[in-house]
């Protein structure tokens, strides 16, 4: 009897007391009017990193910040910025650690460079081999 | 056989040792500010407080190098460097203080508890000021110079040790 109800009071989730009395950002859960520009956002948002949950992005996460940054995303894109701007403006503050978006840059170019010199290289393999046999 | 043969096996060992290496070292979660060297944003924040005014950018324009302190009363960490704000503060620094979501009652409960080392208590509720300075978490302590240029920050709680650090990076923002 008494593990059953144990069983049972397991299964109701309760609500774990709020750390934060604050309420969330007002664009934090709440969506732009314009359907085109919240599409714009929630594009962006899928690509930006949540800094206190590093392995989302601020879309997927329910960190306080990440609220606060999507709040910043959302008014942004509102007020006329393109999300290629509002991605640059956090990037500027935090680095590219902050973007999903791989980038060209100095640092990373072999990233790119390397799958292309491989295939370039077996081709070669492939190429000698088959002009031996032929 | 010819020593070719051992080129692959020998780069795919390679590689697997460096990946095996890299396994090994602890993860680097923080993320540092850009903003460093640069010039504040311009922002104005409500009062956190009662008894503290709240704060604006235009107030680390006066010549004097300051500690902006970014907390709040839900962080635990923030606790655990109250004694060294203090030891800051009696050391002459002047602390400005930005609390993060954070309600009025809260803050005074906090600092009833834990010391006010602060001259002014800002209220961000949206994180503004602190996503504008590319801080990512509570606590984070940046020093401002006179003419309102971030030169350093500190990451997460100060320690006893950090003190001394702090300090000196004052007295280089002076010049």
């Amino acid at each position: 009897m008494k593990g059953l109800f144990a069983l049972i009071a397991m299964m109701i989730a309760l609500p774990v007391a709020a750390q934060q009395s604050v309420p969330p950002a007002p664009y934090a859960y709440r969506q732009l009017e314009d359907p085109v520009l919240e599409a714009e956002a929630q594009e962006l948002m899928e690509t930006l990193r949540c800094l206190k949950c590093q392995s989302q992005s601020i879309a997927d996460s329910d960190a306080a910040m990440a609220g606060d940054m999507r709040h910043q995303v959302r008014i942004r894109i509102a007020s006329g910025e393109s999300p290629e701007e509002v991605r640059s403006w956090l990037v500027e503050r935090y680095g590219d650690y902050v973007s999903y978006e791989p980038v060209l840059s100095t640092r990373t170019w072999p990233l790119f460079a390397v799958p292309v010199i491989l295939v370039l290289v077996a081709g070669m393999l492939f190429w000698r081999r088959f002009r031996r046999r032929g | 056989m010819s020593w070719r043969l051992w080129v692959p096996l020998l780069l795919f060992s390679g590689f697997l040792g460096l990946a095996a290496y890299q396994l090994t070292q602890p993860k680097d979660d923080v993320v540092e500010s850009r903003m460093v060297g640069r010039e504040l944003p311009y922002f104005t924040l409500p009062p956190a407080s009662l008894d503290r005014p709240g704060v604006d950018s235009r107030d680390f324009y006066d010549g004097k190098p300051k500690l902006l302190n970014i907390w709040a009363s839900w962080c635990l960490p923030c606790i655990a460097e109250a004694p060294q704000l203090e030891a800051l503060k009696e050391q002459g620094v002047e602390i400005v203080g930005v609390a993060i979501r954070d309600e009025p009652v809260d803050v005074m409960r906090f600092l009833t508890q834990h010391g006010n080392p602060y001259t002014r208590i800002g209220r961000d509720d949206l994180s503004e000021v602190q996503l504008g300075i590319g801080s990512s978490g509570v606590p984070e302590t940046f020093v401002i110079d006179g003419k309102g240029v971030i030169r350093y920050q500190h990451i997460g709680d100060i320690r006893e040790e950090h003190v001394p650090i702090l300090l000196e990076e004052l007295r280089k923002a002076e010049s």
